[in-house]
Parts: structure tokens; C-alpha cells; sequence
């Protein structure tokens, strides 16, 4: 029964982790329809970054704003020069994205050899706390998970559900005709909106560097994961992405701690359930 | 892809080279090498290539008066990517020999592959896998190196013995090397009375292993331990952040010195770790002095000292060279005379040990066990403990006896 319980809180801290990746990827795929198969790597780029700035000054926090603004650089100018030339055609775009994920990925192992990275956590975030009732050891970063996720969550809420942008960007996901003709600048709201995604690919890229460890192929696994998890939760919803975490993450872990083997059978079997009865997504709209 | 592609310059480079000077030998030995150069493993696929190029360059790229052509591909870790490397191989480039894979389920697909084309001769790399060799072997398929069980010889009887530990968790990936290296660990610490209640097995690339730490039972002494790379960083980091304190036992590839040199408060519970390895870095031998010197002259960009890769390229990279060379060049007949002379050869290792296979064409070997240390300037490393020497594919048990133990699996051996 411990072990349960103890599993359940392995789900959700992995849930945290996979929605933080996630968000970015809905987000772009909600405005702009483009299925960025670069997220992964932008990950790495940003877990590197994060790595070679935590190194350099010493401070986690700085690692992460680094890791997330170089990212977000490098996704204004994916958005700006490359593919929102091809606004519109999406096959295309995704095409293109999974080129520039495999190009950059050779690029960062160039740079960066195969050896495995691990960001060096903060004082207070290290080792572990013995947690009441349960009485094992459990390491405080993976609980510091939760409340990231739930911080990254309620910021983005606030941010599509409040302010002018998060009003344009809803708007531009129901009718993006109309809202160019409505005299907004479509271009540079698309930079922005990718800007922000590949920023969150970028924190992720740092937290997860933290939290567990980055190694070339740790983009092409979030990738996959971020894949799987907006598809059960629903293309393009917020909300979505973090159910969907939440059923991915949870599924992992108590098929590696009861089934081992046969663990990541669950994953796609949740899926394969999904994409049967509710093609869109739990949460997703059905195309009109 | 960078790698390869960089790799394969050079090669073409170098092959230039070679063409350019007055061609003395009317023919030329074309060797074909497979390494990971993609993906996690590129780093350590790439020093394997180093070890195989070593050996020729040591010759001065000619055996038995011909010029050696090395043509390099890359697999991927994944059985068809060395089918498809040694395919392009044998049909494009016509090569003679094929050196290669490195792991393990890669070897067991080449065997495979070998039976078909007898007129290619293969030489394992650094794959390790039992059955590779001791099960359904080729004739044309030959392994001058231990498998993961003879890696782990020695290990099993010291962690019960010297170091009284009675029962033992162990977690592992699930894969055939680690099957293998789990069997060697076993078969010995089983037989010493030891009991292993149970067995973990992950798939290559887990991340997140914390719930598989929580599963581990309370009342093992220790957790024999046999992950690579990303993967062993995990889990032991994870291990240590849940509070975990028990003794590590660790896997040929599990205390690698790219771990022990790689950042985290992990570490401190790999002081003391025992380990089966068949090559130390900082070995004292005077032979693997004189190895590493070679290594570093002729790659000054590679490793501060030769990896376990390097080391098993290099050697079946020799194996091929003295075959040739005792043969004098002659491949006719389907490389008859070449496969006799790789039976019967003989050589001095790295390790100072004297190599030589057994009746399934397996190398018979001298096996380290090693202990993790702290050096005096807090850095770790792998101290010698113990050698121990003629390591055949049976760990010097009854053959009969250890091939009814039956094909290594998930469950097979098992003593709870």
C-alpha cells in the first residue's frame, strides 16, 4: 500500500514534468496549427544552455532564464525566417521541423559530446526529506516539480484568460482570418506565441536537466512524450496538457513499479483507447 | 551523423592518400568497421573506432604487403541498423572482413547475418552478448574478447565472501548484454550460498526510475547494479535523493570512468562499489602503459586513456591483422586459411594477458575486479583487487552443466 501511494506521488511529479514540456507545444499547435517536431531538441538546446550557465555564475534560477530566453530566440527566429514562409501549409511545416530537430540535434553533440549532463540543483533543493505518514525518503526537487507545474499552469491561465495577447491568441485560434482583417499583425503574434513555446521547451529542457539528467536522445523521448500527452489530452488545450500528463505520467510509473517490462505498453495503450473513442483529444474540439 | 560524415571524410582522405603513393601490391584488404556513432553511444562508438584503426596504423596500414581500406558505418545500437551497416558493407563496398558491432543484441544479429555470407569474415567488436558465440555459433563469426558473463568473473564470489553480503537486489536493463552480465554475477554468487530475491529489469532509457527505487526490498545488503550511461546516473542519483544507503555492486559499463567523472552527490555511494571489468583505465601493467602511450600518440583528440571499446576494437582489429598476415593475404576459397589461423592464434593483450578462443570461437580472458576509490584530489577511480585469469565462456565450470542452465532471460538464472 505504501508503494502505492509513493508511486502515485512518482506519477504526478512526472505528470509536472511532462505538462511544463507539453504547454509549449499545445500552445503552438492551438494558434498556428503547426505540429513543431523541433520541441524536443529546443529542450536539449535549452538544458545545455541552462547547464553551461549554471556552471558559469553558480545560480540555478539564472540557468533557467537562460536556458528559456535562448530558446525563445531561437524559436522567433525558427518562426521568423523559416517557416512562417509557409504559413498555411502545415504538412510542410512539419516537415521542416523534424529537419531542423535531427540538424540540431548533430549540432549540440558536436558541441557537447555524448556524455550525460547533470545541472547542478541549489542548496536547498538537494537530496531528500523524509515525508510524514508514508516515512520514506523522497528527494525535494521532484516535490518542487508540482508546484512548478502548477505555477507554469496558472501563469499561462492568466496570460490566455486575462491579458490583450491571451485575447488575440484565443481569438486567433477560433478565426485567424478575421482577426487579420481586423487589422492585427498575424506575423509577429505567430513569432511571439512560438517565442513563448520554445521558451517553455527551454525551462523544461533546464528543470528536467535537474531533476533527472540530459544525454543526446533525451529530445527525440520528450518529443514523443510531448506528442503522446497533447494527444490523449486534446491538440491545442491547455487544460488538456495537463490531463493528459497526468494520465501519461501516472501510467509510466505504476507500470515500471508493478510491470516493469511491460510499462510503456500502458502509455500507448491509453492512446490507442483515446484515439478511438475521442480522435481530438479528452479535451480537444472537433475541427469544424 | 556529423561524426560519420567527418569520419567518413577521413577515411576517404586517408584511402587518397594511400592511392597516391606507387601501389607495390597488386590487390588491397578491404576491412569494414561498425561502431554506434549516433546517439548516446557516439562518444564511446567513435573510441572504438579509434582501437580498430590503432591496430592497423600501428602496422603502418599494410598487412601481408597490402594496403588495409577502412571503411567505417555507424548502427545504432539497434540489431537492423547493424544488419543494414554490414549489408551496405558486403554488397556495396565488397569488403573482406568486418569489424564489429558494439552491442550486444547488434552481435547476436551479425552471427545471424554472418551464416549467409561465408565469404566475409566477421570479428566482433566490443559486442557481449552469451549467445553471440555459445549458442548457435557461426564458423565465420569470431570474438577475441570475454562475453558480459566473463566480464563479471570474480565479482560474485567477492561481494559474498570479502564482503558478506547474503542477499542481493539487482536492476538492470533489459536487454541481452545485461542478461548476460547478470548471469556471470549470478552464477557465482549463487553457487557461494548468496540469494537474489529480486530482479528489476527496465527498458535502454528510462528516466525516471524512482518508483523502481521504492520497490527494492528493505532487507537486501546490497543492489548489484547494471545500467549504462544516462541510464546508471539516473537511477543512482534518484536512489540518492530517496535516501537510499545500500552498498552499489556495479556492471562492467555501470562504474565506467565517464560515470565516475560525471557531477552529482551520487557518487559517494559508488565509494567502495565492487566491479567486473576486462579493462582498467589506470592499470599499472606494463603492457596497457605501453597501449595507452600508443593510443594517445595516435589520437591525440581522443580519450585521456582507452575506453573498454578502444581496448576490444583494438584487439579484434590485431586478431585480423596476425590471421592475415600468418596467411599471408590469402582470402581464396572462402577465407579457409584465414579461419584456421583465427582458431589457432595466440597473442599478447593490452592487458598483458595472452589471448586465444575456445571451440565457439570465443575469446578466453584475464578479468579485473575492481573497487571505486577516491583519489587524493576527491576524484574517483577504479582500483585493481583482484585478477583473475583464464576466464572461459563457463566460468570455468562444467560446460555440460552451465549450458543446461538453458539461454540467459529475464528470469533465467534465478536463485531467490
Amino acid at each position: 500500500m505504501k508503494l502505492f501511494f509513493i508511486v502515485f506521488l512518482n506519477g504526478l511529479t512526472l505528470a509536472s514534468l511532462y505538462f511544463i514540456t507539453a504547454c509549449g507545444f499545445t500552445l503552438i499547435f492551438g494558434l498556428m496549427r503547426t505540429v513543431n517536431m523541433a520541441h524536443g531538441v529546443l529542450l536539449l538546446l535549452g538544458a545545455y544552455i541552462g547547464y553551461e550557465v549554471v556552471e558559469m555564475t553558480g545560480f540555478w534560477v539564472l540557468g533557467i532564464i537562460a536556458g528559456g530566453l535562448s530558446c525563445a530566440l531561437v524559436g522567433a527566429f525558427l518562426q521568423a525566417f523559416i517557416l512562417g514562409r509557409y504559413q498555411g501549409d502545415e504538412l510542410r511545416q512539419t516537415l521542416i521541423t523534424i529537419a531542423i530537430s535531427i540538424i540540431l540535434a548533430d549540432f549540440l553533440l558536436w558541441a557537447w559530446g555524448g556524455l550525460t549532463y547533470q545541472i547542478s540543483l541549489p542548496e536547498m533543493l538537494q537530496g531528500g526529506i523524509r515525508l510524514p505518514l508514508l516515512n520514506v525518503g523522497y528527494s525535494v526537487v521532484r516535490l518542487t516539480l508540482i508546484g512548478m507545474a502548477i505555477v507554469v499552469g496558472v501563469l499561462l491561465w492568466l496570460l490566455i484568460a486575462k491579458t490583450k495577447l491571451g485575447i488575440i491568441i484565443r481569438a486567433g485560434v477560433d478565426d485567424r482570418e478575421m482577426l487579420q482583417a481586423l487589422g492585427f499583425e498575424i506575423k509577429k503574434i505567430f513569432i511571439i506565441v512560438f517565442a513563448m513555446g520554445a521558451a517553455l521547451a527551454g525551462m523544461a529542457g533546464v528543470i528536467f536537466g535537474s531533476a533527472l539528467s540530459i544525454s543526446p536522445g533525451t529530445d527525440i523521448q520528450f518529443l514523443l512524450s510531448s506528442l503522446v500527452v497533447v494527444i490523449v489530452g486534446g491538440m491545442g488545450s491547455v487544460g488538456g496538457a495537463a490531463l493528459g500528463a497526468l494520465l501519461i505520467g501516472l501510467a509510466e510509473q505504476y507500470g515500471l513499479a508493478y510491470a516493469p517490462t511491460y510499462g510503456v505498453v500502458f502509455t500507448f495503450l491509453i492512446m490507442v483507447t483515446v484515439l478511438a473513442f475521442r480522435p481530438q483529444g479528452i479535451l480537444g474540439r472537433a475541427e469544424q | 551523423m556529423i561524426v560519420k560524415f567527418k569520419k567518413i571524410i577521413l577515411v576517404g582522405a586517408v584511402a587518397i592518400a594511400c592511392l597516391s603513393q606507387p601501389i607495390l601490391a597488386a590487390d588491397k584488404i578491404k576491412i569494414g568497421v561498425i561502431s554506434i556513432l549516433e546517439g548516446a553511444f557516439a562518444s564511446l562508438g567513435q573510441d572504438g573506432v579509434r582501437g580498430a584503426e590503432l591496430a592497423f596504423k600501428e602496422a603502418g596500414g599494410k598487412v601481408a604487403g597490402m594496403d588495409v581500406e577502412i571503411i567505417v558505418m555507424s548502427s545504432d545500437a539497434s540489431p537492423d541498423s547493424a544488419v543494414n551497416a554490414a549489408r551496405k558493407l558486403i554488397d556495396h563496398d565488397n569488403v573482406d572482413i568486418i569489424i564489429g558491432p558494439l552491442s550486444g543484441s547488434e552481435g547476436i544479429a551479425l552471427r545471424d547475418l554472418s551464416k549467409g555470407n561465408k565469404g566475409v569474415t566477421f570479428v566482433n567488436g566490443s559486442s557481449a552478448a552469451q549467445d553471440a558465440t555459445f549458442r548457435e555459433g557461426s564458423d565465420n563469426f569470431f570474438r577475441f574478447g570475454g562475453d558480459g558473463a566473463q566480464w563479471m568473473a570474480g565479482v560474485g564470489t567477492y561481494a559474498f565472501e570479502e564482503l558478506g553480503y547474503k542477499k542481493v537486489a539487482v536492476v538492470a536493463e533489459d536487454y541481452s548484454f545485461p542478461y548476460t552480465q547478470v548471469l556471470g554475477f549470478m552464477s557465482e554468487y549463487c553457487a557461494a550460498g548468496g540469494r537474489v530475491p529480486k530482479k528489476f529489469w527496465t527498458p535502454i532509457g528510462t528516466k525516471d526510475y524512482s518508483s523502481v527505487v521504492y520497490s527494492i526490498p528493505d532487507d537486501v545488503d546490497a543492489i548489484f547494479v547494471a545500467l549504462g550511461g544516462a541510464d546508471a546516473v539516473n537511477f543512482l542519483t534518484q536512489y540518492d535523493q530517496a535516501g537510499g544507503d545500500k552498498p552499489i555492486i556495479g556492471g562492467t559499463i555501470t562504474i565506467d570512468q565517464s560515470i565516475l567523472d560525471s557531477k552529482g552527490p551520487f557518487k559517494k555511494l559508488l565509494i567502495g562499489a565492487p566491479a567486473g571489468t576486462p579493462t582498467v583505465s589506470d592499470y599499472e601493467g606494463k603492457e596497457w602503459k605501453e597501449f595507452t602511450a600508443s593510443y594517445l600518440s595516435n589520437f591525440p583528440e581522443g580519450m585521456t586513456s582507452p575506453t573498454i571499446f578502444a581496448h576490444h576494437y583494438y584487439m579484434a582489429g590485431k586478431a585480423v591483422l596476425l590471421g592475415l598476415e600468418q596467411v599471408d593475404g590469402d582470402l581464396s576459397n572462402q577465407h579457409k586459411a584465414l579461419r584456421a589461423s583465427l582458431n589457432n592464434l595466440e597473442f599478447v593483450t593490452p592487458t598483458g594477458g595472452t589471448m586465444r578462443l575456445d571451440e565457439n570461437r570465443n575469446g578466453i580472458i584475464d578479468n579485473f575486479v575492481t573497487e571505486v576509490y577516491e583519489r587524493e584530489d576527491g576524484s574517483l577511480g577504479n582500483r585493481v583487487l583482484k585478477l583473475v585469469s583464464n576466464v572461459n565462456q563457463t566460468m570455468g565450470q562444467d560446460p555440460t552443466a552451465f549450458r543446461a542452465i538453458g539461454a540467459v532471460s529475464r528470469e533465467n538464472p534465478s536463485c531467490p
